[in-house]
């Protein structure tokens, strides 16, 4: 059971397609009906995956290495550690939610759709799962194609437009990951004289010299840099999410923002520890210009959703600088925040869509006064806000907090300026909260507007547990992930200008000057490594 | 006791849980004793609790309980949820419970009408639990929940009419203004554990004096950006806008959250982390004049102002600014005086306002009232009582703590000079005049309310007057704790206090002289100057509203341009 478990928990959705398929199509409540069974079965299994995990161990469990197509040296690998343990849980529950909340707004095509968001399933839990790029990029590509469809025809008006967008953009992306592991390919047979696309083999024998390692890093980190996306790079995002159907800005937001930050853990940091180093000043720039941008963009948009979606962008920025952070509270924090960015975010668009259906608006100026008409979908909608804005003992803090301080442990200017961002998000969730909620209400369709029904309670209730069960009692998922950034660190600690502390801080040698600049530590001792 | 300290926060958010879970579902007096029950027997423990540290030797005089851990990061990072009572969180849970269940109490009376009446004590209990956790936190960053958690329930507590615009706008105000403090706060955090490498307050006190150098910059930022986490809860200029939009929420909200309890959490934090400040003197000295402008600048204000409970804003603005004075020259336990005797008068005339607006018909402007002293008798005299409090007249509790402040402002080694005594005084002279013309205004001359209003004017219920009566009491008692020392042998409020505040070694001189000594003929001079010009400043109030109304018109119109600046509070926001 041990080793099957997450082959089992990727194709389970991959059956649940087959069943489908004979299923005609008329037949919408046991279509709905069925995927929802597929969908609730696989979150079993990911629990089943999650208690199983051994907290204490560290490296890869349940792995599976079958060799697939060995004249490539193309492996069946799976295997995951904490990181994409918590991802994997959090994809599965957000697919039950998201099919939760499309069982009244889809109304055509329902078939497509339901086979769409599983088979998306099928490729976002076998990104967390593989551990040989081969798989890894045949899952990343496996997400875009029903993404693109659940945009592109089950979107709103400007579908099209926005489906290609995200699809050029991605596809761009794509194209240089694919060079990039035809380079890694490369050297890795040049060295050895073999072929492997084995992550955790590249990882630990590949030695590559520091040019390579910088293009090689730009290939795959513009290709996560646009899934995250960080600034400049995300463009495509508010677009996608506006025209998105609700399911599908879940799933975006929740999960495949996430496949960005989670190639950076994977692939950039440890197998590219020099080039990290050298892009570090960058990317923490880009990242907090997206904190600050993003936040000052969502305080001036007029739709809720695309007010949350330039929110995304904020947040993300959050997660990427916290990743390089280069500590364990930077790294650990990321990926809480992750976690805490899918549920809040994903719990937010889910609340934009309910009301979207009784009012088929999203504009802030057309509401007023809700909390009048709909107290307990104000309630909620306040405590999303909350964990959106990270108020302690909800999620958000928790991941927001360890970020802010492991970043100023490592240079406390970008800390200093990205705790700005803290500010402004109040600011504009607070802003359109009041818009949407207080004052009286003064539009004659509001006035009779339903609160939340059975169906919706039940797609809220767990995110709403979740946001403070993870502000409040962050252990379990501490210790999970703990291992997991450990072994990352030590990788970064492979670069020859760094060395990593006893606190598990990645910290620069005096003498490499330059980039001594860019922390501000006492270490009086040098550390020979 | 110390296992059951954790209950102390507990209870009321027991009572959050309820009301909270079961919003109207349940009659209202289920509600009010839900509320006020849980508020009730949180002072009883926290009663036990002080009782239990008095019996423990002065440097023993601390109980800790940590429930579990909250968030664990790495090898180095660790928080805990864990309460921590000592004689400083003593005396605070004793005020917050204690203040807090008579307010509670009163509003029973005052909400009862209200439909929101359930929604409003759940909202109470919620602020309970924050505040209590604040004060009773044994690291920084839990007490950084309670922070943002009074901070979220004053939120929800201004806007609680949200139909009003005016009111969701002063809530949102607050609560960005407070986020803006709060940054300062975060950053101030990570530098301590990024130097001492822990959070926990018994640690930081243990670490500070060796890892950071005296007078050092760094000592010095960290004691700035928490000191501006502290200027946005306890509006400190350039932060103190929004508490007096805050007035926008119900009565007894102002009275609990933005005269008693939450507004000085500011100068609890200070206290709290004294040893770093004590090590700091440039950033005291900042604290000091932060704390000396904001006291005179927001008594100006409060001259001019219509509207009663706008008066009270300004009022406590000024106060917190006298308690910010007090820590910059390092007489904490000064300071924390005040909080106290301030929480029991400023309180007092909160809910004795709430009475006279429940009176009037939700009038809240002085110049439609007048002559309410035979309308309202229990009212009056319990605001009387507190605006002798608070003008500092002998015998009464703010005189004791007010002139504590005054002369450790003179005399303290640490910062201490003549000119932050004389805005020290003159800001007790304007504080006395604006009170009495605040009472003269309401209490006495003509009736000008319309016919309506009058016709309904009457004493408030019981629920409301009882409360009043007994801050009333406090008021005039809550001094005599900590009698200065031309009076008593000893001050038993500052040798209560005592094992908190730490001396550092290069700081220990100027607490010695704070604490004590010094010349006792220059003290009683400057204490009786002081009184002389409060009577004065009183007399001329009462020429002004009570005796010839008509100068204080004529006088208006020639200062009519003096007028207008104050009235719109200096054209800021």
């Amino acid at each position: 059971m041990d080793s099957s478990i997450l082959t089992l928990t990727t194709f389970f959705p991959a059956i649940g397609i087959i069943l489908l398929l004979f299923v005609p199509k008329e037949k919408t409540d046991t279509i709905k009906g069925l995927a929802l069974i597929i969908s609730v079965v696989t979150m079993i299994l990911s629990f089943a995956a999650y208690y199983m995990f051994d907290p204490l161990a560290s490296g890869m469990q349940f792995e599976v290495n079958i060799p697939w197509i060995s004249s490539f040296g193309i492996n069946y690998h799976f295997g995951i550690d904490g990181i994409s343990l918590l991802l994997i849980v959090l994809t599965t529950i957000l697919t039950v939610l998201s099919i939760l909340a499309s069982w009244n707004s889809i109304t055509t095509g329902i078939k497509g759709y339901f086979i769409s968001m599983l088979l998306l399933e099928v490729g976002m839990i076998g990104v967390f799962c593989a551990l040989d790029l081969f798989l890894f990029y045949i899952f990343w590509e496996l997400m875009l194609i029903p993404m693109y469809f659940i945009i592109g025809v089950w979107g709103g008006p400007r579908k099209l437009y926005a489906a290609i967008k995200f699809v050029l953009f991605t596809m761009f992306g794509s194209l240089l990951m694919l060079v990039g592991i035809m380079y890694l390919l490369y050297e890795y047979q040049a060295m050895t004289g073999e072929f492997s696309f084995d992550i955790l083999k590249l990882t630990s024998t590949l030695a590559l010299g520091f040019e390579p390692q910088l293009w090689l890093f730009g290939a795959f980190a513009l290709a996560f840099a646009i899934k995250v996306p960080l600034f400049p790079f995300h463009t495509w995002l508010p677009d996608a999410h506006v025209q998105a159907p609700t399911a599908g800005s879940v799933i975006l937001a929740g999960v495949l923002l996430k496949m960005g930050t989670y190639g950076f853990i994977r692939i950039c940091l440890p197998m590219f520890p020099e080039a990290t180093i050298a892009y570090l000043p960058y990317i923490c720039t880009l990242s907090v210009i997206a904190i600050i941008y993003g936040a000052l963009v969502a305080m001036v948009q007029k739709d809720i959703k695309s007010l949350v979606a330039f929110s995304s962008v904020s947040h993300m920025g959050f997660i990427m600088l916290g990743l390089f952070a280069l500590n364990m509270q930077g790294l650990e924090g990321a990926v809480i925040q992750m976690i805490n960015h899918g549920i809040s975010t994903g719990a937010l668009f889910l609340l934009v869509g309910m009301i979207y259906e009784r009012r088929h608006t999203r504009m802030i100026e057309d509401f007023g006064g809700l909390a009048k008409v709909m107290p307990l979908f104000t309630v909620v909608f306040m405590i999303v806000t909350l964990s959106s804005i990270g108020l302690p003992l909800t999620n958000g803090f928790v991941g927001e907090f360890l970020i802010l301080l492991g970043m100023f442990k490592s240079n406390y200017i970008y800390a200093s300026i990205a705790a700005v961002g803290v500010i402004l998000s109040a600011c504009y969730m607070l802003w359109m909260f009041q818009r949407v909620f207080f004052g009286e209400v003064d539009k004659e369709e509001n006035k009779k507007l339903l609160d939340l029904d059975a169906r919706e309670k039940l797609i809220l209730l767990p995110l709403v547990i979740l946001i403070f069960f993870i502000g409040i009692y962050p252990a379990p998922l501490f210790s999970r992930i703990e291992p997991a950034v450990k072994n990352v660190l030590q990788q970064v600690n492979k670069a020859k200008s760094v060395y990593l502390d006893e606190e598990y801080q990645i910290r620069y040698y005096k003498d490499n000057t330059g980039q001594n600049e860019l922390t501000l530590h006492t270490d009086e001792e040098q550390k020979s490594k | 006791m110390a296992e059951y300290l954790y209950l102390i926060p507990l209870l009321p958010f027991i009572g959050f849980l309820i009301n909270g879970l079961l919003l109207g579902k349940l009659s209202k007096p289920i509600v009010s004793i839900i509320a006020c029950g849980s508020v009730f027997i949180s002072f009883i423990i926290s009663l036990f609790a002080f009782l239990e540290l008095t019996n423990l030797a002065p440097s023993a005089r601390i109980l800790e309980q940590t429930l579990f851990t909250w968030i664990k990061s790495g090898n180095n990072f660790e928080v805990s949820f864990g309460y921590m009572l000592d004689p400083l969180s003593a005396i605070m849970i004793l005020v917050v419970t204690g203040v807090g269940f008579l307010i509670h109490v009163y509003s029973i009376g005052y909400m009862s009408h209200d439909p929101g009446y359930s929604r409003f004590f759940t909202y109470l209990s919620l602020f309970m639990f924050s505040m209590l956790t604040l004060v009773l936190a044994d690291n920084f960053l839990l007490m950084f929940v309670g922070w943002e958690g009074v901070g979220l329930c004053s939120y929800l507590l201004i806007g609680f009419w949200f139909h009003k615009k005016s009111a969701t706008d002063a809530g949102k105000k607050a609560f960005i203004i407070n986020h803006i403090g709060d940054f300062g706060f975060l950053l101030g955090m990570f530098i301590i554990f990024w130097q001492v490498g822990s959070l926990n307050f018994v640690d930081v006190v243990a670490r500070a004096p060796e890892v950071f150098v005296y007078g050092s910059a760094l000592v010095t930022a960290a004691c700035l950006l928490l000191f501006v986490g502290a200027m946005g809860k306890s509006a400190q200029i350039p932060l103190y806008v929004w508490l007096p939009d805050a007035m926008e929420g119900p009565t007894p909200v102002s009275a609990l959250i933005h005269a008693a309890t939450m507004v000085t959490a500011g100068v609890y934090m200070l206290v709290r982390t004294n040893v770093l400040f004590s090590m700091a003197p440039d950033a005291l000295f900042v604290v000091a004049c932060v704390g000396a402008a904001t006291a005179f600048f927001a008594a100006t204000i409060g001259l001019a102002q219509n509207d009663i409970k706008r008066v009270l804003a300004y009022s406590t603005v000024s106060q917190l600014g006298y308690m910010f004075l007090a820590c910059g020259v390092a007489a904490y336990t000064a300071g924390v005086f005040h909080l106290m005797t301030h929480a029991f008068f400023k309180a007092l005339l909160f809910l004795g306002a709430g009475s006279v607006i429940h009176g009037m018909s939700d009038e809240q402007d002085m110049r439609y009232m007048g002559g309410l002293k035979k309308y309202m008798p229990i009212t009056f005299m319990t605001m009387f009582i507190a605006t002798f409090a608070i003008s500092g007249i002998p015998g009464f509790s703010g005189f004791f703590s007010k002139d504590e402040i005054l002369w450790k402002s003179f005399s303290s080694q640490m910062h201490g000079s003549v000119i932050f005594w004389v805005i020290g005084v003159v800001t007790a002279a304007l504080t006395a005049f604006y009170m009495f013309r605040l009472i003269y205004l309401t209490f006495y001359g003509k009736e000008r309310m319309s016919k309506e209003v009058k016709s309904h004017i009457h004493e408030s219920p019981k629920t409301m007057t009882i409360p009043l009566m007994i801050l009333a009491v406090l008021s005039v008692v809550g001094g005599w704790i900590g009698l200065p020392h031309l009076f008593a042998k000893t001050n038993h409020f500052e040798e209560w206090l005592a094992p908190v505040i730490i001396s550092t070694s290069q700081g220990s001189a100027s607490h010695a002289l704070a604490s004590g000594g010094g010349d006792v003929a220059m003290e009683w001079t400057l204490m009786i100057s002081s009184v002389v010009l409060v009577l004065f400043s009183i007399f001329m109030a009462y020429l002004l509203y009570k005796k010839k109304t008509e100068i204080s018109t004529s006088l208006a119109e020639k200062l009519s341009g003096m007028k207008n600046l104050l009235l719109n509070k200096y054209y800021v926001d």
